[in-house]
């Protein structure tokens, strides 16, 4: 182990310690908050794990959001809390490996259709499942979970992401991903399983998101298809990780952050304009800094000369 | 060396795929033995490369087989094959930008089974690196070279699984002379490693330094087959390059 990722995994357990205490801090506005940035900072994490190697633009993440709330709209009340997250984890895994095999021969285009596409036919057949068969529009949710638990389980599923994320990136199914998605004729002429190592890794990222829904459900009391698949969340997160920067592990939590600050004082002061503020932002983000916050980071250690290389921990 | 009682490492036969009503490679058939440099020649559009991507992998033939060391692979994936010990570079070169020159080479054998201990293969690429010509630059991004080094680099990443079988797609094309020399020896050496090479090339005197036999296509089907000399004095050789790549360049 060299010295600077030993530095860098205290530094990470001292933050997450500290971050353990803000429930504690007993201010209900600052947990709501805080639920939102961890919220975001998965999903943008998760969703740039898969993306920012592949460079494949996934508009589903409100589908495997969606999958998870809903599994604990219907089954948190029948089966304890863990079976619960594990059942969804599962279903969520499932419905990405289909998805991935049938869809990751696509080139990216279609791709992006497709996946937009998914979020709607997930949530119609939930509409047409409740109306039909259970004969009900919205469900309760009645689980005996607390803000703090929400919030614990999300820093402990932050915690774990990153993790996995280091892990991955380090491993040959993470240089495969990079050889993808710089060539991936290229890739295949290396001996690259490419379907293989895009559904896997499609598979794991979407399995984040659904625990990120499962996690978040019990904040809502009530909770009906518009509510779990929101497709605001898919653009939302896509714009985080892109300002942040997909092509880093650390990337989209510097999107996730500061938009989520934004987005909540945004919707809040101007409710109606919201989506056209959204815009406008993700066209800024695009044109002004293509390679994200952690790209402008590269860019400043490496001029700052000395030592400091652009490239770091790749 | 031990010759492998006649199994050709490359067998070819019936090969045949069409875009829309055109036939880029129509009842195509060779083989090529073990050690063997094969010259694969034809005018502008005659099925060259579609030749090399039905046999590579990236592209699906119509009919046809093609064997790799006995083992038919026709319709394979390209991941697949790429495994079975084929490898090979392309027309308009693929380096992978993004990435620095260690990298690139590192990709060429990260992925081939058994998988190399670590320490071996960081051997292996800084061997390669200098067998191109690249020692020294591991560290540069592959964006930065040079059409040449490029070039190289896209070699040794073929050459990093140690193939059984290479495919070069005009990889002379865009030397100069003294390029062309360095070229020349480095193809010359790897065939004297026991790699057996398919060369697509128009670079007339290359195809006579290197290739032991030619075959030469046209319009997709083989016109002529034989040892290098007398193929390139065929008539009808000589008949389908007029008006396109001079005989003698
Ligand atoms: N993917 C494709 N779709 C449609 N037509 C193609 C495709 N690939 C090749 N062709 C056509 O097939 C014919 C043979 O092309 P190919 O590239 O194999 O020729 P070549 O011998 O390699 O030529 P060159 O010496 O110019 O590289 C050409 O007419 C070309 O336009
Ligand atoms: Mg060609």
């Amino acid at each position: 182990m060299n010295a600077r990722a030993a530095g860098l995994g205290v530094l990470a357990l001292a933050a997450l310690v500290l971050l353990a205490f803000v429930p504690r801090l007993g201010n209900a506005y600052y947990l709501a908050l805080a639920i939102s940035l961890l919220q975001y900072t998965v999903l943008a994490t998760a969703w740039g794990m898969f993306s920012g190697p592949t460079r494949y633009v996934s508009l589903a993440t409100t589908a495997f959001f969606g999958i998870g709330a809903y599994t604990v709209a219907v089954l948190g009340e029948i089966l304890p809390w863990p079976l619960v997250l594990l059942i969804a984890a599962a279903l969520g895994a499932f419905v990405a490996a289909i998805v991935g095999l049938s869809t990751l021969r696509l080139s990216g285009v279609y791709f992006v259709i497709f996946t937009f596409g998914l979020t709607e036919l997930i949530r119609q057949l939930v509409v047409w499942f409740e109306v039909n068969k259970s004969r009900v529009l919205g469900r309760y949710v009645f689980v005996d979970i607390t803000q703090a638990d929400i919030y614990w389980q999300l820093l402990a599923l932050t915690a774990a992401v990153f993790l996995l994320g280091w892990l991955i990136a380090r491993s040959r199914l993470g240089f495969a991903l990079r050889v993808i998605g710089e060539d991936e004729t290229v890739a295949k002429h290396c001996g690259i399983n490419t379907t293989f190592a895009k559904v896997a890794l499609f598979t794991i990222s979407a399995t984040v998101m659904t625990l990120v829904g499962a996690i978040m459900a019990p904040r809502w009391t009530y909770i009906e298809p518009s509510i779990a698949f929101n497709s605001m969340i898919s653009f939302q997160v896509l714009i985080m990780a892109l300002l942040g920067g997909a092509h880093r592990l650390w990337g989209p939590v510097l999107g996730a952050v500061p938009l989520t600050l934004l987005f909540e004082l945004l919707s809040a002061r101007f409710p109606n304009t919201f989506t056209i503020i959204l815009g406008c932002i993700f066209l800024l983000i695009v044109y002004m800094l293509p390679r994200g916050v952690a790209g402008l980071f590269e860019k400043l250690s490496a001029t700052a000369g000395g030592k400091a290389t652009g490239r770091v921990a790749a | 060396m031990s010759r492998e009682n006649g199994t050709p490492v490359l067998e070819v036969a019936g090969l045949r795929r069409a875009f829309g009503g055109l036939v880029a490679v129509n009842d195509l058939g060779f083989a090529v033995a073990q050690g063997e440099i094969m010259g694969l020649l034809g005018p502008n559009g005659s099925g060259k490369t579609t030749a090399l991507n039905l046999m590579s992998g990236v592209l699906r033939p119509d009919a046809g087989t093609v064997r790799l060391m006995g083992r038919d692979i026709a319709g394979l994936a390209s991941y697949r094959i790429a495994r079975l010990g084929l490898a090979r570079t392309f027309q308009l070169v693929r380096v992978l930008d993004g990435m620095d020159c260690r990298e690139n080479i590192k990709a060429g054998l990260a992925f081939q089974k058994p998988h190399l201990p670590a320490t071996e293969a960081e051997v292996r690429i800084d061997t390669l690196l200098d067998r191109v010509g690249l020692a020294g630059h591991d560290r540069r991004p592959a964006a930065d070279l040079t059409y040449i080094d490029r070039k190289r680099l896209e070699l040794a990443r073929a050459l990093a699984a140690k193939p059984r079988l290479l495919l070069l797609d005009e990889w002379l094309a865009g030397l100069n002379p003294s390029e062309l020399m360095i070229g020349i020896d480095l193809i010359r050496s790897l065939k004297a490693d026991g790699i057996t090479i398919v060369l697509v090339e128009h670079v007339m005197n290359a195809v006579r330094a290197l290739c032991d036999r030619c075959v030469v296509m046209s319009s997709g089907r083989k016109i002529a087959e034989g040892a290098t000399a007398d193929v390139l004095s065929d008539a009808a050789v000589v008949k389908a390059y007029l008006g396109g790549v001079a005989a003698d360049a």
